[in-house]
């Protein structure tokens, strides 16, 4: 287990280590020209362009101009230039934010995807596996956004149901959960198509298993046959999934709801610093969701190894 | 089907195509071996042609599948015909104002745009089709004129994008499939970076950085507004998702013995890699690429609607609900119309994706067709 | 002796007092391709403490008609139909739930591929202990696990008290099988149905279980049905014998009706394919040309027609399941040459293997 962890959160490093030269490459080499104005924003004076090019090594040779960025980010020095706002200071106040949107998100979208994909997979054929499908098929191909924008439309502007945007502060409950109410469905509504539909192709897939059939010739009942044996077994695919998306998420991944209900979380800050090309902000918060993905990646190994005996950790690292 | 995190995109980090026995109309398999003992594994002749004829006609008995791609090659061709609705129906361009225009219809006049500054609602035909879906804003364009040359773009995107995806996945796969060692290690590694970035990020940075740059590849110079941009994006930020099953099944495929036989016939790599290699991985490449379109579709729509992705003058569908968002309270219709447009042609795309790979998958080579609502008696699941 | 209908209880002279009945067993799956007649009518009897072997080739329908008889073919595609009676009580008329009272405590079944027919995610110990504890709901955790290692030692496998923890992945295939067994003893069965349970096995394991299968039956009395495709599984340990092809009983008999007097010439294919020490060596295994037929698709006639060297006019008529030896009425075949012609294609001609031996 030591040996796993020490193993994968080296290669962590080196993910990241390569996700950093690849955003550095992005901002500093692809366009063709002079990264200062950019960093220093629209309506940056000559003064704070040269100022810029001095503190960030632009006048020197990349791999020392990547250098002196990193220490900076590390070192939680980052400065955007057009809000002069602390990056890593602001991307720290919007975890809180960020979080509720994603765990509430997340409680949402499992409940439906198992409860649909569980339904679907034990009628699979029948009616309502059809009409789940269906809902299903129209959930993930929608536009988040966009049903997001119709939510905001009808629920808060039509009927007035829900309170417009913004976030608030879970210091007070009940405007914390009424604000969150649209943006968790909305966020949720996809993954939960998507993941019943993992679901229940994955039961499917196991119920043709022979120890499924060993199960029925032992006597349990359907539903033991269903829960005990065909759902745990099924539930590998989908808790890798939910790793994984999750870790995107909290990230910062949510970068589309945020900015559409106003909720001051990391995904807002990266779609304001993306707007801006506020390349600073930018650097950092890819790192953070980085680090949350190649996180959570680990996570899922340890996962695995769990629900699935066969899996070793010391070999499965690979 | 990648519902990726928020969209397309953000999300995407495990391969997103559902693995196969998935399907509207549901596979009802009994247990494998009983299976194979009914169709009488060897006993050929119950399953008369190729794996391909087999597909086709199991296709073919899918008819949700057909309809959704009907109804996706309709979208298709309306999208095509959009000149011909711009210059002979609505006599107006897409970006065309009309701002102090007014209509008349029968007895009445009505104005395109309001002194309000409130635009036209739909017409349908009572001005001989002009305005058919209503006006946009206070610029007053056609809203039909504009849908029809904004899929144009969307659907562009999607297709071409999803070409790219295929041949770069191919290719790699390929090459670190079949050659292993540091080919394999390197393409990996690249694939894994790429894996651990979210894509929505990923290709709002690209997006952003080429849309004021514009792309220079050698002699090649794409302005930074150009439909390329997007596509080469989308494209790219794909390709691992695609690449890394493909690499999974060819390391299967290296094993079989029909490999070992080429080598032995003392084949050269090509020919095993093009000849014997790609046609095993053909039905798979096919499910990627229609659900790919599904994607490529939505990640268009979410990196417009960050500025990312399409760049005036020219207009997508995504860039239509961005621009419609700005007025949601006043019109809500300019973002229904063009997410509507969307929902549709990606739902059909993807209900068609699912049923072509119930057909080419090769797991459900006998499959029981439910009775319909029998399913529902007490007894067993269909198991 | 006149033809007896198919349907006649299989040992007419037994009377009524059998442990398990099976009469006019058909099974049917509705497919894409058309509804599939997997089993056509099997009908025998299973005494206490009998070895029945049902052997045939793969799609023959023997896996199915095992299968059915606890009902795991039910589902909303097959369709079923005939008697299968356990000591006078119809299994086939039993709800899902009255049968999961009958799976495991009166018949047990085990399986092919001990690999992947237990569930790889739990321990070996907690899969025994499902079985019983499913049934007899007054076990404790600690008594059913001591029972556990009580049955998983009876069944051969050392060091049981500590192998009980372990998943499935860290026994070796014959020990898994014994698992099996042992999972399949748990409530004590009356009957129980082992479906190819050597065939993935190596060969020194197979002889091992089938020992511990014959034990078993002389020991505890425990009817079994063997499902096997192997002849040499089936000279080791059966008392009676059905010859299935294509879904069809083309031949019953006692085991040395079978081995020593086989009057269909399936079965001559069968036993040709299978050296025997007692006799001398042909020069080359005489083989079944062509594969089994495509259930889809089965011939008109004799289902075997197409791939026997015998055939004659009359073969495009089902044979019925008749008593053609005078001297023998419970050893029966489906084949429309006389017990003379075959004799003398097998005894004189030598061709008891389909494709003559060269």
């Amino acid at each position: 287990m030591l040996r796993f962890l020490i193993r994968r959160i080296l290669g962590a490093i080196a993910v990241l280590f390569a996700i950093s030269i690849l955003v550095f490459l992005i901002f500093n080499v692809v366009p063709a020209t002079n990264p200062a104005p950019r960093i220093a924003g629209k309506n940056a004076t000559p003064h704070l362009i040269k100022e810029v090019e001095k503190q960030w090594g632009l006048d020197k040779p990349l791999p020392e101009q990547y250098w002196t960025q990193m220490k900076l980010i590390f070192t939680g020095k980052v400065k955007s230039y057009q809000s002069s706002i602390n990056v890593d200071q602001r991307i720290l106040e919007g975890i809180p934010a960020t979080a509720s949107l994603c765990i509430g998100a997340a409680i949402i979208w499992l409940s439906f995807g198992f409860l649909f994909g569980y339904l679907s997979a034990v009628r699979a054929g029948g009616w309502l596996d059809r009409g789940l499908t269906v809902l299903a098929l129209i959930g993930v191909s929608m536009p988040v956004f966009w049903l997001a924008s119709i939510l905001l439309y009808y629920f808060t502007y039509k009927i007035e149901l829900f309170p417009p945007s913004g976030y608030e502060p879970l210091s007070n409950p009940g405007k914390w959960f009424s604000h969150l109410i649209l943006p968790w469905i909305s966020l949720a509504i996809l993954f939960a198509g998507f993941y019943s539909r993992v679901l229940r192709s994955s039961m499917l897939d196991v119920m043709n298993e022979d120890y499924v059939r060993t199960a029925r010739a032992k006597g349990l009942s359907q539903r033991r046959v269903m829960v005990k044996h065909v759902l745990r077994n099924s539930l590998i695919p989908v808790i890798t999934l939910f790793g994984l998306d999750f870790g995107v998420l909290i990230g910062g991944g949510a970068i589309v709801t945020e900015s559409l209900f106003n909720i001051e979380g990391v995904g807002l800050f990266t779609a304001e610093a993306l707007k801006q090309q506020d390349f600073p902000s930018i650097m950092a918060v890819t790192l953070f969701g980085a680090f949350f993905i190649v996180l959570f990646n680990i996570f899922v190994d340890i996962a695995y190894a769990y629900l699935d005996p066969r899996i070793r950790l010391g070999t499965s690292a690979a | 089907m990648s519902p990726d995190s928020e969209i397309p995109g953000a999300g995407g980090v495990a391969p997103r195509a559902i693995p196969p026995n998935g399907g509207p109309g549901g596979t009802v398999t009994g247990d494998p071996e009983l299976v194979a003992e009914i169709a009488g594994d060897e006993g050929g002749d119950g399953q008369r042609g190729g794996p391909w004829a087999i597909a086709w006609r199991r296709l073919r008995r899918n008819k949700f599948a057909l309809f959704a791609l009907g109804v996706f090659l309709l979208i298709v061709i309306c999208c095509l015909l959009a000149p011909v609705w711009a210059e002979h129906v609505a006599h107006t361009g897409p970006n065309q104002t009309h701002p102090l225009e007014k209509l008349h219809e029968g007895n009445e006049v009505k104005e395109v745009v309001e002194p309000s500054g409130k635009a036209i609602g739909p017409q349908f035909f009572a001005a001989g089709g002009k305005f058919f879906l209503g006006a946009d804003g206070h610029l007053g364009r056609d809203e039909m004129v504009r849908l029809l040359y904004g899929g144009r773009s969307s659907l562009f995107i999607g297709v071409v994008a999803a070409i790219i995806t295929t041949v770069l996945a191919v290719v790699f796969a390929l090459l670190s499939g079949y050659y292993g060692g540091w080919t394999d290690t390197v393409i990996s590694r690249i694939m894994d970076v790429i894996w651990a970035f979210p894509v929505v990020l990923l290709s709002l940075a690209l997006g952003i950085v080429l849309a004021v740059g514009g792309l220079e590849i050698g002699p090649i110079h794409v302005k930074g507004n150009s439909l390329w941009i997007p596509t080469l994006i989308i494209g790219f930020v794909y390709t691992p998702y695609m690449a890394r099953p493909l690499r999974g099944e060819i390391l299967g495929l290296r094993e079989k013995e029909f490999i070992e036989a080429a080598v032995a016939q003392g084949a050269g790599s090509a020919r095993i890699m093009f000849l014997e290699i790609l046609p095993n991985l053909m039905s798979t490449i096919i499910v990627f690429f229609t659900l790919n379109i599904a994607n490529n579709m939505l990640l268009e729509a979410v990196l417009s609607y960050l500025g990312a992705g399409v760049q005036p003058p020219s207009s997508s569908w995504g860039t239509m609900i961005s621009e419609g968002f700005e007025a949601l309270y006043n019109e809500p219709l300019l973002t229904i119309i063009p997410g509507t447009a969307i929902l549709l042609t990606v739902l059909s795309v993807n209900v068609f994706g699912d049923g072509l790979r119930d057909a080419l998958d090769p797991k459900s080579k006998v499959r029981f067709e439910a009775r319909a609502g029998t399913a529902d008696t007490e007894a067993v699941g269909p198991v | 002796m006149s033809a007896t209908p198919e349907t006649a209880p299989a040992s007419p002279g037994a009377g009524g007092g059998a442990l398990l009945e099976v009469d006019g067993l058909r099974v049917g799956f509705a497919t894409e391709d058309g509804r599939v007649q997997a089993v056509d009518g099997v009908d025998f009897r299973l005494e206490p403490g009998e070895v029945l072997a049902i052997v045939g080739e793969s799609g023959s329908g023997k896996s199915v008609t095992a299968q059915t008889l606890i009902g795991l073919t039910r589902s909303p595609n097959s369709h079923i139909e005939g008697s299968v009676r356990l000591r006078g009580e119809e299994l086939t008329a039993l709800s899902e739930s009255q049968l999961q009272k009958v799976r495991g405590t009166q018949i047990a079944m085990i399986f092919q591929d001990p690999m992947t027919s237990m569930n790889p995610v739990y321990t070996v110990g907690s899969q025994v202990i499902e079985a019983i504890r499913a049934h007899d709901t007054s076990a404790g955790k600690k008594e059913a696990r001591a029972r556990a290692v009580e049955l998983l030692e009876s069944v051969g496998i050392p060091d049981a008290d500590r192998r009980v923890d372990a998943y499935p992945h860290e026994f070796s295939g014959g020990m898994r099988q014994r698992a099996m067994i042992a999972m399949g003893l748990a409530l004590e069965p009356s009957v129980l149905i082992a479906d190819e349970p050597t065939t993935a096995l190596d060969v020194t394991i197979q002889a091992q279980i089938l020992d511990l299968i014959q034990e078993l039956n002389r020991s505890r009395g425990l009817a079994t049905i063997l499902i096997t495709h192997d002849l040499g599984v089936v000279a080791e340990v059966a008392d009676r014998v059905l010859v299935m092809y294509g879904g069809k009983v083309v031949e019953r008999g006692t085991l040395d009706d079978i081995f020593y007097d086989p009057q269909h010439p399936y079965t001559w294919g069968l036993l040709g394919s299978l050296t025997r020490l007692d006799q001398p060596r042909p020069h080359r295994l005489p083989q079944i040309s062509g594969a089994p037929p495509s259930l889809l698709h089965l011939p008109t006639g004799c289902a075997f027609r197409p791939r026997c060297p015998h055939e004659f006019g009359k073969c495009t008529e089902v044979p019925g399941l008749e008593a053609r030896l005078p001297d023998d009425p419970n050893h029966r075949d489906r084949c429309w040459l006389t017990p003379e012609q075959k004799r003398k294609r097998r005894e004189v001609e030598g061709r008891i293997g389909l494709e003559e031996p060269r």
